[in-house]
C-alpha cells in the first residue's frame, strides 16, 4: 500500500461525485498529506503520483453503518484485519462495526479492544457500536454513558431485537442525553420463531417455516411510538417490508426522530432465489449460472422478500424516508452453511459485492448513480453527525431531515448530534471520540483523504475464493457483475488496488 | 442409409407355414405348446404362428406375451431407460413345450434374457426358439429351432422387420450404409 | 420446483428419465405416465410366485432415515430386493450420526462405500437437496420435512387410476394439517400436473400460506373450511394424518373441535360420490381422522396404497438406476 502521507497524488481527469455537496463533474483532485487539498478542472492540477481516473468515478469512501466483523470470538468467520480489508476492496472507508461479538461490546473495555485492534491492524475505520443492553440479553441497559465516550457510536442488540417495550423506552430515553441512536433490528420473536425464509409462496412451495412481513412491522409501529414518546432516536435496521417504509414515512412526516437503513441485498434480491429461480435485472451475462434450490446462501434475517418489497424500499430510498444503505455483511465460516436450510446461520457476506449488485439497479434504469452514491456516503455520514450537507434544508417534512428538534430553533434542521433532547437538557458528552472527524465521507479540501475510485461499467465475475473476506457465503458466487471499485483510499493511503 | 427388400408379404406367409409345419412336425401335434412372444415384433408374429398352427391341427394354442427389459445384462446406470411393457402368460407354462418367437436374433442376448424370466415363471418341459430372420454374430451360445430365413449381415447392417400389425406393412429390409448395401 | 436439472425430450421407446427424484412438482405428465407404465409392469412381477427380477442385480441401495418409518423403509427396501438390489438401512439412532456426524459427511461416507443409490427421509426440507448437490448416487426422496414425498404422491396417483381410471377433471378433496403434511403437498402438485381439481378442507391455522389467493403462483386449487360442503361429490376423500401435538402449538383449539369438524364418518362419506375412494397415507388415527367404521369400508383403498406402493417404488428404482444401453 502506497503510504501517501508524505507525498502528493492527484486524481487525474475522474469522474468527481458527491451529492452531499452537489458535486458531479469531470476534474482533477490533489490529495496531500492524508487530507483532500484542492478539487479543480480536469488537467489542471498536479501532484508527485498521477493516478488516471478517466473513465472512472471518483467519489467519497462509502460508509457502512451496519457490518458484522466477528472480532472478537469468532474469528474464524472474521478479523478486523479480513473484515477491514474486505471493505477495502468494496470502496468502504468507514465501518460501524456490530457488538454481538464474543464477549459482546457491552463494556467500555471491549469497546477499546476493537478500537485498538483496528488501529494496529484495521485497513480502514472502524467505529464500534455498544450494545444495548448487557450480553444482548434484553434486560438490563449498558452504561450507555461510558461506552459512548470509549467510542461507541450508537447502540444496539443487532441479532436480536430488543423484546421488551419497556426497555426499549428506557434505551430511547437513556441514550436520548447521549445523542446517538438506539439501532433496532425489528423482528417480533413469536412470529418468526424457526422462522427462515419470508413467509409467501416460496415458503409454501418449499416446505419452509416463513416469517410474515408482520413481524418486522409490528416492531417497526412499536418502536416508531416509543420514539414519539420519549423524543429519543431510533434508527431501523435493515428495513425489509414495504409496510415498514411506509410506517417510516409516515412517522418522519409526523415528526418522530428516526431514520432507517437498507442493504444491497433486500434492494435486489427476493425470495424466489431461495426457491433456485434467481433473477436480477441490469445483470446481462448469466453465462449458464444458476443457482440451487436451498442454497443455503440466500439465508438471511431479515429474510429475502418480494419484488413488491424491494419496489417500495427502493421508492424510499428516492424520498429520503430510508437514509442510508448499510450491507450488514454478515461473514460465516463454511460448514456454518454447508449444511442443512434449517440448520444454517443467517448472513450474506457483503462488502465486497455490495457495489456492484447496486449498479444493476443503476443499470437497470431504477435508480440514479448521484442518489446511490448518496445513500453510500452523506445519507450515512449525516447520521453519525458530521457536518456535510448543506444546512436548514427540509426541516419536518420532506426530502431527508427526518425530524424537528423541538425547540432548538433555526438552523439546527440536519445535525442529529445537537443539544439534543426535546426538552432541550444538552448532552452529558460534550466531545466526540477522538476517532471521527467533523467531516466524514466527503470531497473537500480539508477533508480526510477516504476516497473510492470506481469503474462503473468494468465487469467481473464474483468468486468467493479471491475475496478478501473469510465469509465465502454469498449467492452472486459466479454471478458476472458491471462494475467494481479499482482503487480505496484511506487517510491518504492507497489500501486497495485492482487492476 | 441403402434399403434393400429381402422379404415381402408373401414369402412372409409362407415362411411362417413353413415353420408352422416344422413345429407340427417336430413335436409331434400342438399339444401342450405354448407361443410366447417377445416383444416387441415377436407378440405379433407368435399370434400369427398360434394361428396357422390351430388351422393345421384344429387345436386352439395359447398365446402370450414376454418383455424381458428387466432381465437384460446390459442395464447401466443412467443410461437410456428402455420403455417397460407387460409381460401377459395366460396359462401356467409348468411342463409346457414353450416355441419363444422373436422377430430378429442376433447375438442371442435376448434370448438368454427370456430363458432367465421363462425360468422365474415356472418350469417348462422345454424351450425351442422360432425367429423370422437370424442374421448370424452370435455372442452367446444360442440356437434357433426355427427360422424362416437365414440373412448374413455385417455388424455396420441392420435388419428391419415390419409388421402389418405394428408397422402397416409386412416387410423385411436389410438397411447398409454407403454405396454398397 | 426445479430440479435444475433438465429432463430430455421424451419419446417412445427408450426415455431418458432425470437422475435424482427429489420432489414432484416439475414433473410433466409424460413423467408421470412412465412411471404409471413401469409401474404397471412392476406389478405383474409382483403377481408371480418368484417376485423378482434381475434388473438392479449388483447395485446398492441404502435407506438413510433420519425419521423413524416402518412402512416407508420396508416398502422401499422390498422394492429394491425385488429388484435384486442389495440394501443397507441405516436408522440413524445407531449410526454414527446420533453422535454429531453431519449430513454431508455421512453421504460423502456412504458414496465412498459404493452406495449406487440413497434414499433418504429427512425431517428438514431441502437436505434431499444438498445431497444430490454433493454426490454421484442417484438420491430418491423419502419425505423432506413439509416439503416433499414424491413416492408417497405416485402411488396415491397410481391408486386412483387403477380405480378410477382417466383423472382428468376428478374432484379430490385432501382433509386435515395440510400446512405441516408433504403427501398433501406432493399430491397437490402431482394431481395439478394430470388434471384434477383440488379442494383443501382444513381450519385456516393448518393451511399453508397463499392456497386460494389469485396471485399466488401455484397450482390453482380451491380451499373450503368446511367439511360437509367440500365432501359433496368428491370423486377421492385423502385424510390426512394429524399429530395430537398441534394444539399445544396454538394452530388449534384442541382435538376434539379438531375431529367435530374435520372427521371423516360414514355420515360425511356418504356424500361423497358413490363410488368415491377413501386415501389416508398412514398410520392412521383410529377415531381421530377417521371414525373406525370407515377405516376399513368398502370405499377405503388404504391397503392398495400400500401395496402400490412396493411397485410404484420399484418403478422409480427401475426408472432411476436400471437404465440399458443398446438393443441385443
Amino acid at each position: 500500500m502506497t503510504d501517501l502521507t508524505r507525498t502528493s497524488l492527484v486524481l487525474r481527469g475522474g469522474r468527481l461525485l458527491d451529492p452531499g455537496q452537489g458535486l458531479d463533474r469531470p476534474g482533477d483532485l490533489l490529495i496531500e498529506a492524508g487530507r483532500i487539498a484542492a478539487i479543480g478542472a480536469a488537467g489542471t492540477l498536479s501532484g508527485e503520483e498521477v493516478f488516471q481516473a478517466s473513465g472512472l468515478v471518483v467519489c467519497p469512501g462509502f460508509i457502512d453503518l451496519h457490518c458484522h466483523l466477528r472480532e472478537p470470538g469468532f474469528e474464524e468467520k472474521e478479523t478486523i484485519a479480513t473484515g477491514t480489508a474486505a471493505a477495502a476492496a468494496g470502496g468502504f472507508t468507514t465501518l460501524c462495526c456490530m457488538p454481538n461479538t464474543e464477549p459482546p461490546i457491552d463494556r467500555a473495555a471491549v469497546v477499546e479492544y476493537v478500537l485498538k485492534m483496528a488501529r494496529i491492524e484495521g485497513m480502514v475505520r472502524v467505529l464500534p457500536i455498544g450494545c444495548i443492553t448487557l450480553g444482548r440479553k434484553g434486560e438490563q441497559l449498558t452504561e450507555m454513558a461510558d461506552l459512548a465516550q470509549a467510542g461507541a457510536v450508537a447502540f444496539s442488540d443487532d441479532g436480536s431485537p430488543v423484546a421488551s417495550a419497556r426497555l426499549m423506552r428506557s434505551a430511547l430515553e437513556y441514550s436520548s442525553m447521549l445523542g446517538v441512536p438506539v439501532i433496532d433490528h425489528c423482528q417480533d420473536p413469536s412470529l418468526s420463531q424457526g422462522a427462515v425464509v419470508h413467509e409467501g409462496w416460496v415458503s409454501t412451495a418449499l416446505g419452509l417455516k416463513g416469517e410474515p412481513a408482520a413481524a418486522e412491522e409490528v416492531m417497526v409501529e412499536r418502536d416508531l411510538a416509543l420514539a414519539e414518546l420519549t423524543g429519543g432516536w431510533v434508527h431501523i435496521a435493515h428495513v425489509s417490508t414495504a409496510g415498514s417504509v411506509e410506517r417510516i414515512r409516515r412517522a418522519k412526516a409526523r415528526g418522530v426522530r428516526v431514520t432507517a437503513e437498507v442493504t444491497p441485498h433486500h434492494l435486489t434480491l427476493t425470495h424466489e432465489w431461495v426457491a433456485g429461480r434467481a433473477s436480477l435485472p441490469g445483470v446481462e451475462a448469466w453465462n449458464g449460472w444458476s443457482l440451487f434450490p436451498y442454497d443455503t446462501s440466500t439465508k438471511v434475517n431479515p429474510p429475502l422478500r418480494t419484488v413488491e418489497d424491494t419496489r417500495a424500499l427502493l421508492e424510499g430510498l428516492r424520498d429520503g424516508t430510508i437514509d442510508a444503505i448499510a450491507t450488514d455483511h454478515a461473514p460465516h465460516d463454511t460448514p456454518s452453511k454447508l449444511c442443512e436450510y434449517d440448520d444454517a446461520a443467517f448472513g450474506i457476506s457483503g462488502l465486497e459485492t455490495a457495489l456492484g449488485l447496486l449498479l444493476t439497479l443503476v443499470h437497470s434504469g431504477q435508480m440514479d448513480l448521484g442518489l446511490l452514491v448518496q445513500k453510500l456516503t452523506a445519507g450515512p455520514a449525516r447520521l453519525l453527525g458530521t457536518r456535510n450537507e448543506e444546512q436548514g434544508t427540509g426541516r419536518g417534512q420532506g426530502q431527508g431531515s427526518g425530524f424537528r428538534v423541538q425547540g432548538s430553533g433555526e438552523g439546527q434542521g440536519s445535525r442529529f448530534r445537537s443539544q439534543g433532547s426535546p426538552e432541550d437538557r444538552g448532552t452529558a458528552l460534550d466531545s466526540r471520540p477522538s476517532t471521527l472527524d467533523s467531516r466524514l465521507s466527503t470531497l473537500a479540501p480539508g477533508a480526510p483523504a477516504d476516497i473510492a475510485i470506481f469503474d462503473p461499467e468494468q465487469t467481473w465475475v464474483v468468486d468467493p475464493f479471491r475475496m478478501a473476506s473469510k465469509g465465502k457465503n454469498t449467492p452472486l458466487a459466479g454471478l458476472t457483475l458491471r462494475g467494481r471499485v479499482v482503487a480505496t483510499i484511506y487517510g491518504g493511503s492507497m489500501v486497495y488496488r485492482c487492476g | 442409409m441403402r434399403e434393400k427388400e429381402l422379404m415381402n408379404q408373401a414369402d412372409m406367409r409362407r415362411g411362417l407355414t413353413r415353420i408352422a409345419h416344422e413345429i407340427v412336425e417336430r413335436n409331434q401335434g400342438v399339444q401342450d405348446l405354448a407361443i410366447i412372444g417377445m416383444r416387441t415384433r415377436g407378440v405379433p408374429l407368435a399370434h400369427r404362428l398360434a394361428q396357422l398352427l390351430e388351422s393345421l391341427e384344429g387345436l386352439p394354442v395359447p398365446v402370450g406375451s414376454l418383455d424381458v427389459t428387466l432381465y437384460r445384462d446390459d442395464l447401466s446406470l443412467r443410461g437410456l431407460r428402455p420403455k417397460l411393457q407387460r409381460t401377459h402368460i395366460p396359462i401356467d407354462i409348468k411342463g409346457k413345450r414353450v416355441i419363444l418367437v422373436d422377430d430378429v436374433l442376433y447375438t442371442g442376448r435376448t434370448t438368454r434374457a427370456a430363458l432367465d424370466a421363462l425360468v422365474d415363471l415356472g418350469r417348462p418341459r422345454c424351450v425351442q426358439l422360432a425367429v423370422l430372420v437370424d442374421r448370424g454374430h452370435r455372442e452367446l451360445p444360442i440356437r434357433p429351432d426355427y427360422v424362416v430365413k437365414n440373412v448374413p449381415t455385417s455388424v455396420q447392417e441392420e435388419v428391419q422387420v415390419r409388421l402389418q400389425e405394428v408397422d402397416g406393412v409386412d416387410q423385411v429390409v436389410l438397411m447398409g450404409r454407403g454405396e454398397d448395401g | 420446483m426445479a430440479n435444475r436439472i433438465s429432463v430430455a425430450d421424451l419419446a417412445a421407446p427408450s426415455e431418458t428419465f432425470r437422475p435424482h427424484v427429489l420432489d414432484l412438482d416439475d414433473f410433466s405428465r409424460r413423467e408421470v405416465e412412465l412411471v404409471f407404465e413401469a409401474t404397471d409392469a412392476m406389478k405383474e412381477v409382483l403377481g408371480r410366485e418368484i417376485k423378482k427380477v434381475p434388473a438392479l442385480r449388483g447395485k446398492t441401495l441404502v435407506n438413510l432415515f433420519y425419521e423413524a418409518s416402518t412402512r416407508t423403509r420396508v416398502s422401499f427396501e422390498l422394492a429394491a430386493k425385488n429388484l435384486s438390489a442389495d440394501v443397507v438401512n441405516i436408522a440413524t439412532s445407531t449410526s454414527s450420526v446420533a453422535k454429531g456426524e453431519s449430513l454431508l459427511d455421512t453421504i460423502r461416507t456412504l458414496q465412498a462405500l459404493g452406495a449406487d443409490m440413497i434414499v433418504m427421509r429427512h425431517p428438514q426440507a431441502g437436505a434431499p437437496y444438498l445431497v444430490a448437490r454433493h454426490v454421484k448416487s442417484c438420491v430418491l426422496n423419502a419425505g423432506d420435512g413439509w416439503h416433499a414425498h414424491p413416492s408417497q404422491a405416485l402411488l396415491d396417483l397410481y391408486t386412483m387410476r387403477e380405480r378410477l381410471g382417466n383423472l382428468d377433471g376428478i374432484k379430490v378433496v385432501i382433509v386435515g394439517d395440510i400446512l405441516h403434511s408433504r403427501v398433501a403437498h406432493s399430491n397437490i402438485w402431482g394431481l395439478s400436473t394430470v388434471g384434477a381439481r383440488v379442494v383443501l378442507c382444513a381450519p385456516p391455522t393448518l393451511l399453508p400460506f397463499g392456497f386460494g389467493r389469485e396471485d399466488f403462483p401455484l397450482p390453482a386449487v380451491e380451499v373450503d373450511h368446511n367439511l360437509d360442503r367440500a365432501i359433496q361429490g368428491a370423486d377421492v376423500v385423502m385424510a390426512l394424518r394429524i399429530q395430537k401435538e398441534r394444539h399445544t402449538e396454538g394452530l388449534l383449539p384442541d382435538l376434539r373441535e379438531y375431529v367435530r369438524l374435520y372427521q371423516i364418518d360414514g355420515t360425511r362419506l356418504a356424500r361423497a360420490r358413490p363410488h368415491a375412494l377413501l386415501m389416508h397415507p398412514g398410520p392412521v388415527n383410529e377415531g381421530i381422522e377417521l371414525a373406525s367404521d370407515v377405516t376399513t369400508c368398502a370405499q377405503s383403498v388404504i391397503q392398495d396404497q400400500v401395496t402400490n406402493g412396493v411397485a410404484v417404488r420399484m418403478a422409480l428404482l427401475y426408472l432411476l438406476a436400471g437404465g440399458g444401453g443398446e438393443e441385443a
